[in-house]
């Protein structure tokens, strides 16, 4: 009977919790103390144990107000972009469902475009007009399955492919239509841009996105339900309708706050819940903290890779989730399988 | 004996497809209730009306003494489990894990389990032959094995009353009496009511006592085995020939379907007295 004796949930949250919050110290460290400018690891050490008076100020400058702002914008990205994949994953009972299945990021896509197209700065110009975009989207979605139906997963799922190859359909419209340097903007954005970064838009993202994390750590349990489909999950006492509609509201929200401000960074969201599920097993309350704090180290280091990798400049983080994530996960998943 | 379940004129309809038309029963304190009937007639709809899962459109349903719109989605959990035909495999969840999420109307919104959660859920896997197979992933079970893990689920879950719809529809012969036997069990021991769907009459007449026909959304027939299974009421339930006699084991009855070519036209006459 020893094979029973199975770690409390507790106790398995506190481990979990404690290895990934040390990953994301070393990668924050990472991230901070590299970048164009070298300014060496005990250089930074010195600059963030000691503050101001120890360092140049040059490198404080650098380290407080250019990196650590970009660091936790990518920490904030990648956990919530992770998060939404594990939750559209479990709401749509699909494990191929990602944060942008139901065309919320497509949707940003347009309203981005038109937004660089108009000459808007990008911020708060391009990320207003992104964040407009998303809303409509997820409004016509809602006026399309007219709010009934969407309880059902299928036709969720069928109406977000519909909305995603309308949107991408305009997107390309709108691409080809702009000849000048509008272009790469455009370009950039679309995959996925961290470089925008300043402490005000990372503190306001973290302010309205932490009680969106919050809310979902609490719907975890409902999560693990919802995975056993929908009449099992109500006769475990589960409010189907309630849950449902809480969970994709939020989720809603918190990607496209996001995807409005760097555009949508693909991949993480896919590949992060699968990976930790596959490690940490199926148990959402687990899987919750996991992906924030392993999305966000995920995401911090690739971003660390897509502005050090490229001579000079920097390459879109989107390009370094995939190429990076996609060989790590088909690894995982064979060596699971065995 | 108690009244667990009463139900008074149920109806329910999908769109303008009738599901239940009139439908009154009551189901007793340690009944082994088996709804039996044609595809379509309404036995999972009345099955998910009882589960709170479908809202009658007309009628009264009073669960435990008290009418199913007074009972909270947890407070019902606590009175009524289901068990389903087969069990989600698209997670990696391990048998524990499932096991335990029984506990689940009993415990706090994130669910947190303490140490007697997992004893309750050790002697449900224990009750059902499973504790082998605690920490094996669902994925890797068999269709037998995964149906007596949802039944040491709903054990976990701790009801009064236990709907199951069609689990032994799945299953080999080993794994259906195996099934079968574990729910009288568990009505013997542990006081708790069954109502089950089954498309087995034969499995049905055996475990039974007491039968429920449906047909056409409407209750055709019900009482114990013997005054249910008749040639005449299954001939005008399911519409084909059936031989209705006694089974080897006992005073129970037994069902044999009769192809086509053993029709004889003297043959109705000869069969059908009661």
């Amino acid at each position: 009977m020893t094979d029973m004796e199975r770690p409390l949930l507790l106790k398995r949250l506190c481990a979990v919790s404690t290895l990934l919050v040390i990953l994301l110290i070393a990668a924050i460290f990472l991230g901070v103390s590299s970048g164009s400018t070298g300014s060496g690891i005990r250089q930074t050490l010195r600059t963030l144990l000691i503050g101001p008076s120890a360092a140049d100020p040059m490198s404080y400058t650098i380290i407080w107000q250019i990196r650590f702002p970009r660091v936790i914008l990518a920490i904030l990205v990648g956990g919530t972009l992770s998060l939404g994949g594990l939750v559209f994953q479990a709401l749509l009972r699909n494990p191929l469902a990602e944060p942008f299945i139901l065309g919320i990021s497509s949707g940003a896509g347009i309203g981005a475009i038109l937004g660089i197209l108009a000459g808007l700065p990008r911020f708060p110009g391009v990320t207003a007009t992104a964040f407009a975009g998303s809303m409509i989207t997820l409004f016509l979605l809602f006026v399309m399955s007219s709010g009934q139906t969407l309880m059902k997963k299928d036709t969720l799922l069928l109406s977000g492919v519909m909305v995603n190859a309308f949107c991408a359909a305009l997107i390309t419209f709108l691409m080809s239509m702009t000849q000048d340097s509008r272009l790469h903007n455009i370009l950039f954005w679309l995959m996925g841009d961290l470089s925008t970064a300043d402490p005000r838009q990372v503190g306001i993202l973290a302010l309205a996105l932490i009680p969106c994390f919050v809310l979902l750590f609490v719907l975890s349990n409902s999560m693990n339900l919802l995975l056993m489909g929908r009449d099992l999950a109500q006769t475990m006492g589960l409010n189907i309708k309630i849950t449902t509609l809480t969970l994709l509201l939020v989720t809603s929200f918190m990607v496209s706050l996001t995807v409005s401000l760097c555009g949508p960074v693909g991949f993480v969201g896919l590949v992060m819940p699968h990976l930790l599920r596959l490690v940490f097993g199926p148990d959402h309350r687990v899987l919750v903290p996991a992906c924030i704090l392993g999305g966000g180290t995920y995401m911090v280091l690739c971003d660390l890779l897509a502005r050090t990798l490229p001579e000079q400049g920097e390459m879109p983080a989107g390009v370094i989730t995939a190429i990076v994530g996609v060989p790590l996960f088909i690894i995982l998943l064979k060596r699971s399988s065995r | 004996m108690k009244e667990v379940i009463h139900a008074d004129h149920l109806h329910y309809a999908y769109g303008h497809v009738r599901g239940l038309e009139d439908v009154s029963f009551s189901a007793h304190q340690g009944d082994f209730l088996i709804i039996i009937g044609p595809n379509g007639s309404g036995k999972t709809t009345l099955l998910k009306c009882i589960g709170g899962i479908l809202q009658p459109r007309s009628g009264r349903l009073e669960i435990l003494g008290a009418t199913l719109q007074s009972y909270s989605r947890r407070a019902l959990a606590r009175a009524i489990a289901l068990v389903p035909q087969s069990a989600p495999v698209d997670f990696p969840f391990t048998v524990t894990e499932v096991v335990l999420m029984g506990r689940t109307p009993h415990l706090g919104i994130l669910g947190v389990e303490h140490r007697e959660d997992l004893e309750r859920a050790r002697q449900a896997m224990d009750f059902t032959g499973i504790s082998s197979l605690a920490q094996r992933k669902m994925d890797q079970l068999s269709a037998g094995e995964r149906q007596r893990v949802m039944i040491a689920r709903a054990i976990c879950q701790e009801p009064r009353i236990i709907l199951l719809d069609e689990p032994t529809a799945a299953l080999d012969l080993a794994h259906q009496v195996r099934v079968m036997d574990l729910m009288e069990r568990l009505r013997d021991e542990k006081d708790v009511t069954i109502l089950m769907v089954s498309h087995d009459i034969n499995l049905a007449a055996l475990y039974g006592n007491r039968l429920m026909l449906l047909k056409d959304a409407r209750v055709l027939s019900m009482g114990p085995p013997a005054e249910v299974l008749t040639f005449q009421t299954l001939e005008s339930a399911y519409g084909c020939t059936l031989l209705v006699d006694k089974s080897p084991l006992g005073d129970f009855q037994r069902v044999t379907l009769v192809p086509r070519k053993f029709i004889h036209p003297d043959f109705r006459k000869a069969f059908s007295k009661p």
